[in-house]
């Protein structure tokens, strides 16, 4: 029987039962997800994949990031600040909950920071912690932290899903049963296929709307589109299939939202590489590459060129691409003022998602006019995470770089790129202790320059979100300002 | 017996249809596969993304894909990838496989029971998902592709050379060469070897036309030849989710599978008809 059918009758039989009664708003949503979180501890992993999925809706911080990327209360209903900038007093929410029945007091917020910033631990962000000295627990509803400076950041730190609280008793099992206080409890997870969570009905604030919501995991981009199709499920909050979203954005049946992320994507140099540790050659490969085509070509005209590592919708961004402006001939004159007239052979390692794979493509026929032979090298993302990123066995890679305020990457010691530029980790360092947004500015624009000048990767645009979803779900982000899929809010219109 | 069946058979095999049809269909691709050596159309590693996914067209027969690139100029590249996998790996099955099963039937005894135990061993795994494996194993690539595929074809080939010179050994013009005291190796190559060349071309020819399909499988899930170098399978595999916008980009390469893959059969079906004594005196 075909599902059409299937449906009628069920559909029949249900009208036959409640023919009387009114139909109830449905609670259930099947949301795709590209990729299979490691396991689903925020505090330990660097995954998207992970806040995607528990963030805001099995954890929940100090504060937590609004789909605007404002900072919002959140177990800390209210907080001051010392006259000298240095000591948060957070006034915890009362009676809190875990999922697991354990109350939630001023200890499990001493518990989990100490943690995220001490010796052994396994955070994947542990820079969010850095400015903490000391926190202490005045009473069960109040904790008070002091910095070691100030720090602009800390409020917004506190919010990313690193720095989740858990408790002591859950703590070490979060992994592959997550204990939280949000609105939704974890229900089971199927390895390879879904992960399902349900509403927690002794949740301390505004209830979700829905009652279950089932995270399929869904890798390939035609998948996904018969998935959409035949509504097995309701909204891919990234949709990975770029060309296929002009058809859905003619279906009445879907919305298309496309936001805007923090996902920066560039080629990235192996900075202390020959012949990647000669500014010209990197100049010469960023002149190489047309933005436009690339837009066109792998994203389907969606995406915004960038020309340093910041994102286009931040206050103080401003436009440098033209600095590494589409110039063939420009290339070849750098090429051969590095000595490399006739171009040199290379290799360019591509991760699974599209736009590194097709940008790949793309890019290599465009160095291959200036010369360059970059012979394509396909990566699971494991092998990726290990060659690359890991063990920095690459000359050149496409990758997006997705968390937020994510610019002190390049001021990393040993970080992927092999950018090393003291006058740029004085910045970073001057930035993270400044407050004062129009000083901050003023820096992040400096920053934000020294990239674009030294080019130690070729910055190429922001990633875009591409929300599909049933035209009848109301309530999903339109951007991505931090990686999560806050669903909160969400529900199906009556 | 030894002499060449050839005299006779050019009649038959020109009356023979499926031989014509397919050793014309074949003959074009192999037309197409060496023009595309000094020509094509347009050149395969330009991109022209303002011209992406245009539908056949005087300027582009067969359409444009999604970087611009022309199809039919893929496609005419792609099929030197295709044959030349193809034709690699039925050479390696050919090379190891046929001297094999010569050895096992000449030698009998343990040393035929082991190989052909052997050959059951690699049998006994489905071809296309251990080259799967292999390649997933040793990396993407046309080489590793070619070693897959040719790993399965030595089997095959290990098996109709033993099976048929095991049928040839006992009878009288072999037992009258080692009245003459020539030696197993030698009536082998002298004898054995020319008497199942027919059966040999045949099976090479249905060989080569899964090695096709086995290339374009294997590209097809990413594990053939990589980019630029166009193939066959590939070109389906991007044209999956294009399908709604540039159902031409999904047409072409497939019927280039279907058209290359068909004529090969019709051919070795045909070769079959021609070359088979058996055949020839039942009819």
């Amino acid at each position: 029987m075909n599902n059409f059918a299937k449906s009628a009758l069920v559909g029949a039989a249900l009208a036959l039962l409640t023919s009387s009664a009114a139909f109830a708003a449905r609670a259930d949503l099947v949301l795709g997800i590209v990729l299979e979180p490691p396991h689903i501890d925020p505090t330990a992993g660097a995954a998207a994949a992970i806040d995607e999925i528990v963030y805001a809706n099995i954890f929940e911080g100090l504060t937590r990031i609004g789909p605007k990327g404002e900072v919002l209360p959140a177990l800390a209903e209210s907080w001051t600040l010392s006259d000298d900038g240095k000591t948060y007093t957070f006034k915890l929410h009362k009676d809190v909950k875990f999922h697991d029945g354990t109350s939630f007091d001023a200890e499990d917020v001493k518990f989990s920071l100490d943690r995220a910033r001490g010796g052994d631990s396994t955070n994947a962000q542990k820079g969010l912690f850095a400015a903490i000295d000391t926190v202490e627990v005045v009473d069960p509803l109040t904790v008070k932290v002091t910095l070691k400076q100030p720090s602009g950041d800390f409020l917004y730190n506190m919010g990313w899903g690193d720095a989740v609280i858990v408790a002591p008793e859950s703590a070490q099992t979060n992994k592959e049963k997550p204990i939280g206080t949000g609105p939704f409890k974890f229900d089971s997870w199927a390895k390879g296929s879904q992960i399902v969570i349900s509403k927690n009905a002794a949740y301390w604030g505004k209830p979700a709307l829905l009652d279950k919501a089932t995270f399929r995991i869904i890798p390939d981009p035609a998948a996904a589109t018969a998935a959409l199709l035949a509504g097995d499920v309701q909204a891919f909050p990234v949709f990975p299939s770029y060309e296929t979203i002009a058809q859905f954005e003619a279906d009445p049946r879907f919305k298309v939202v496309i936001g805007t992320t923090e996902g920066e994507t560039i080629l990235g140099m192996n900075n202390k590489k020959p012949p990647f540790d000669n500014l010209k050659v990197r100049q010469a490969i960023a002149h190489a590459i047309d933005r436009k085509a690339l837009i066109d070509g792998a994203m389907f005209g969606l995406g915004t060129p960038i020309g340093s590592f910041f994102p286009p919708h931040h206050p103080a961004y401003i436009d440098l691409t033209s600095q590494t402006a589409f110039d063939p001939e420009l290339s070849k004159k750098l090429l051969a003022e590095a000595g490399h007239p006739d171009g040199f052979k290379t290799t360019l390692k591509l991760p699974p998602p599209t736009y590194a794979r097709r940008g790949g493509e793309i890019i290599a026929a465009e160095l291959r006019d200036v010369g360059i032979q970059a012979e394509i090298v396909p990566l699971e993302w494991a092998q990726w995470l290990d060659q690359v990123f890991k063990n920095k066995d690459y000359d050149m890679t496409i990758v997006s770089h997705t968390e937020p305020n994510d610019l002190n990457i390049f001021a990393r010691d040993d970080y992927y790129f092999n950018y090393d530029n003291p006058a740029f980790k004085d910045l970073i360092k001057q930035i993270e202790a400044t407050s004062d947004d129009a000083k901050r500015t003023e820096l992040y624009q400096e920053a934000q320059k020294i990239l674009a000048t030294d080019v130690p990767a070729a910055f190429l645009f922001q990633l875009p979100k591409t929300g599909v979803w049933d035209a009848k779900i109301e309530g999903l982000w339109e951007n991505g300002p931090i990686q999560a899929n806050d669903l909160t809010a969400v529900k199906w219109a009556d | 017996m030894t002499a060449s069946p050839w005299p006779e058979g050019m009649s038959k095999a020109i009356g023979n249809r499926s031989f014509v049809v397919g050793l014309t269909i074949t003959g074009i691709v192999a037309i197409m596969a060496v023009l595309s050596f000094v020509w094509t159309p347009y050149a395969v590693g330009t991109l022209d993304i303002a011209g992406k996914l245009k539908p056949p067209s005087w300027s582009h027969w067969l359409g444009t894909d999604h970087y611009g690139r022309d199809i039919l100029s893929m496609i005419m590249v792609g099929s030197r990838n295709s044959i030349a996998v193809a034709f690699v790996s039925v050479a390696i099955g050919l090379a190891i496989g046929v001297p094999l099963g010569l050895w096992a039937a000449a030698r009998g005894g343990w040393i035929d029971e082991l190989l052909m135990r052997l050959n059951d061993l690699v049998f006994a795994f489905p071809a296309l998902l251990s080259a799967v494996m292999i390649t997933a194993v040793f990396g993407p690539g046309a080489i590793n592709a070619i070693i897959a595929i040719g790993i399965f074809n030595i089997p095959v080939f290990a098996r109709v050379a033993r099976g048929a010179a095991l049928s040839l050994w006992p009878r009288e013009f072999i037992l009258g060469a080692r009245a003459c005291g020539k030696g197993a190796a030698r009536i082998t190559i002298e004898h054995v070897l020319p008497n199942i060349a027919n059966l040999l071309v045949v099976q090479a020819t249905i060989q080569f036309s899964l090695g096709i399909l086995a290339e374009a499988g294997l590209s097809y899930v990413g594990l053939g030849s990589q980019p630029p170098m166009p193939s066959w399978g590939r070109m389906l595999f991007e044209a999956q989710t294009m399908i709604g916008l540039a159902p031409h980009m999904a047409l072409f390469p497939g019927l280039a599978i279907v058209i290359t893959v068909l004529g090969l059969n019709l051919l070795g079906d045909g070769l079959r008809d021609v070359l088979d004594p058996r055949l020839r005196r039942e009819r």
